[in-house]
């Protein structure tokens, strides 16, 4: 285990036999219902969103999709989700809200998509507004990056009471092989800007960004869902013990203890 | 009292203001390149006209200079000016690109804060200096920004702020990602108090600046030509493989799309900005919001 480098967790973070999003939730769920669309522009296929239920709780579920085959990696933009993607994310959010059921959100993401259209229809705007409205949201949010955690990408589904990873999930603000070819101008030594960038699950709970490394015994068996599902299970119920008051400070105070400056 | 103005384009020379008798300096006078009109522009010129072209070119100038421009003389009170970065994740050569950051841009930080008046209108303002490290945010820019919006939301102020970023810090890690969270975070919780938030997208804004806090203003102005994305242009061409059409990602193009409010000229920002904080100091029926 000590030997793993952090460019060996983003291979295995990368790696196309992992399960995808959509695994998950019928991993976790039952009666999963799938929504489509942001109500403005389209439905982005990278972000598969719904509501089900775990054992009887109604839940909300997000995930970012990959997609599994070459045909379905196209159609999903291999998990690069474009702004109509953050925005239909959200409007399931606050439809739970609505509703009043936690939100599970699964992130496996190389990062936003960064293209014309994306830009054209304000990605910046749609992952700020996400941020933004997270922040606030009188439900519990769980999230778990279960692949990779690409930048604001990733974060535009992880402002949530409980960031988890799974043991060869990664969290990074920049790709190694950007860090190194901006750094550097080698994108080659990737492995060298994945040790400097502090990105495996390890790194993230040493530095508080995350409360919790999810084991990937058995990974994409029906043990691992259910072990999975039993921890997310678990933690509503210590969710559900606090008012919406106590939820959202603890929250706001989750992300304001982040961070290393001097003063 | 006069509408935003939006940009006006200059048709003929006329309307640029006296551009030959202004550009006709002493031969020996410094000058300036414009990167629009490729013309060399005395810097007096420039001084006197807030780094303006006479084509209309907004130079990019620093934070300091920008708050000269922008709040009434002496009313300024800098806060925070002693949270600066460190090098927690001891990233491969970040502690000399601080060292040259400092030297560079003078400032201890990407970000300058305090309390100002603007034409007589109190706020907390935040203005960034993209001569450090293009004005990237890591924690010390994350949390004086927070520390910002905490005081706004104590006081009952709003918050002006100009951002210039190149994003997210990367030599700082997952940290500095997480900035964009915490910021959102107080942005949220001042807006929630009825607090007006005011967002000045200057040249150039991009990365995790663009998907937090830049973009989350109640109002969201720009100053004209100003580069405005979450993507990078050089990082879309590589990704897409496709040429970029001209004006892409300038403030005109978020306009269009429906980013941003308006698009303000430099030397109308001033009292642009002021007339927006007076229409929100007389909320309520011309009662003080308290």
């Amino acid at each position: 285990m000590n030997n793993v480098t952090a460019y060996d967790r983003v291979k295995a973070a990368r790696a196309n036999t992992r399960p995808l999003g959509s695994d998950y939730i019928t991993g976790i769920l039952s009666n999963f219902i799938e929504m489509h669309g942001d109500r403005a522009y389209s439905d982005d296929a990278a972000i598969v969103a719904g509501i089900g239920l775990m054992g009887r709780r109604p839940v909300t579920v997000i995930a970012i999709e990959k997609g599994r085959n070459a045909k379905e990696r196209t159609q999903r933009n291999f998990g690069a989700p474009h702004p109509e993607g953050y925005r239909k994310a959200l409007r399931l959010m606050k439809q739970a809200e609505k509703f009043n059921r936690p939100v599970i959100c699964f992130v496996d993401t190389s990062g936003a998509f960064c293209g014309f259209g994306a830009e054209e229809r304000g990605q910046g705007s749609a992952i700020a507004q996400n941020l933004f409205e997270m922040s606030g949201l009188r439900v519990p949010i769980i999230t778990i990056l279960v692949g990779e955690g690409g930048s604001g990408g990733a974060l535009g589904l992880a402002v949530a009471d409980r960031v988890w990873m799974l043991e060869n999930a990664i969290y990074s603000v920049i790709s190694p092989e950007g860090c190194a070819s901006i750094l550097w101008k080698d994108a080659s030594r990737a492995n060298q800007a994945a040790q400097s960038l502090k990105l495996t699950a390890q790194d993230a709970l040493h530095l508080g960004v995350i409360e919790r490394i999810l084991p990937e015994h058995c990974l994409g068996k029906p043990s691992f869902f259910a072990a999975v599902r039993a921890e997310i299970e678990n933690e509503l119920l210590q969710l559900d013990q606090l008012s919406v008051e106590e939820l959202l400070q603890q929250r706001y105070e989750r992300f304001r203890k982040m961070g290393t400056y001097d003063e | 009292m006069a509408f935003i103005q939006f940009k006006h384009k200059p048709k003929n020379e006329l309307e640029y203001g006296g551009r030959q008798a202004a550009l006709q300096g002493d031969e020996n006078e410094p000058t300036e390149m414009c990167p629009n009109c490729h013309k060399e522009v005395p810097i007096s010129y420039l001084s006197a006209n807030a780094h303006v072209c006479p084509c209309g070119y907004h130079f990019r100038i620093s934070g300091r200079r920008r708050l000269r421009l922008v709040v009434d003389g002496g009313s300024f009170e800098e806060l925070d000016q002693n949270v600066v970065a460190r090098d927690a994740l001891k990233f491969p050569g970040y502690e000399k690109k601080l060292a040259v950051a400092r030297d560079v841009s003078d400032e201890p930080e990407a970000v300058i804060c305090g309390k100002a008046f603007i034409d007589g209108n109190e706020c907390y303002l935040f203005i960034m200096e993209s001569a450090f490290m293009m004005a990237s945010m890591g924690s010390a820019v994350g949390e004086k920004i927070t520390r910002l919006f905490e005081y706004a939301l104590r006081d009952g102020l709003p918050v002006v702020g100009f951002t210039v970023s190149g994003g997210a810090r990367m030599q700082e890690g997952i940290i500095s990602l997480m900035q964009m969270a915490k910021t959102s975070a107080a942005i949220r919780r001042h807006s929630d108090a009825g607090l007006l938030y005011c967002a000045v997208l200057t040249d150039p804004t991009t990365g995790g600046v663009t998907a937090s806090f830049a973009m989350e203003g109640d109002v969201i102005l720009a100053e004209p030509g100003a580069l405005i994305g979450f993507a990078g242009p050089r990082v879309i061409e590589q990704t897409t493989r496709k040429r970029l059409p001209k004006g892409f990602q300038r403030a005109e193009f978020l306009l269009e799309h429906g980013f941003v409010d308006a698009i303000v000229e430099r030397s109308k920002m001033r009292s642009t900005v002021a007339q927006i904080l007076e229409i929100h100091t007389n909320a309520r029926g011309g009662e003080a919001h308290e």
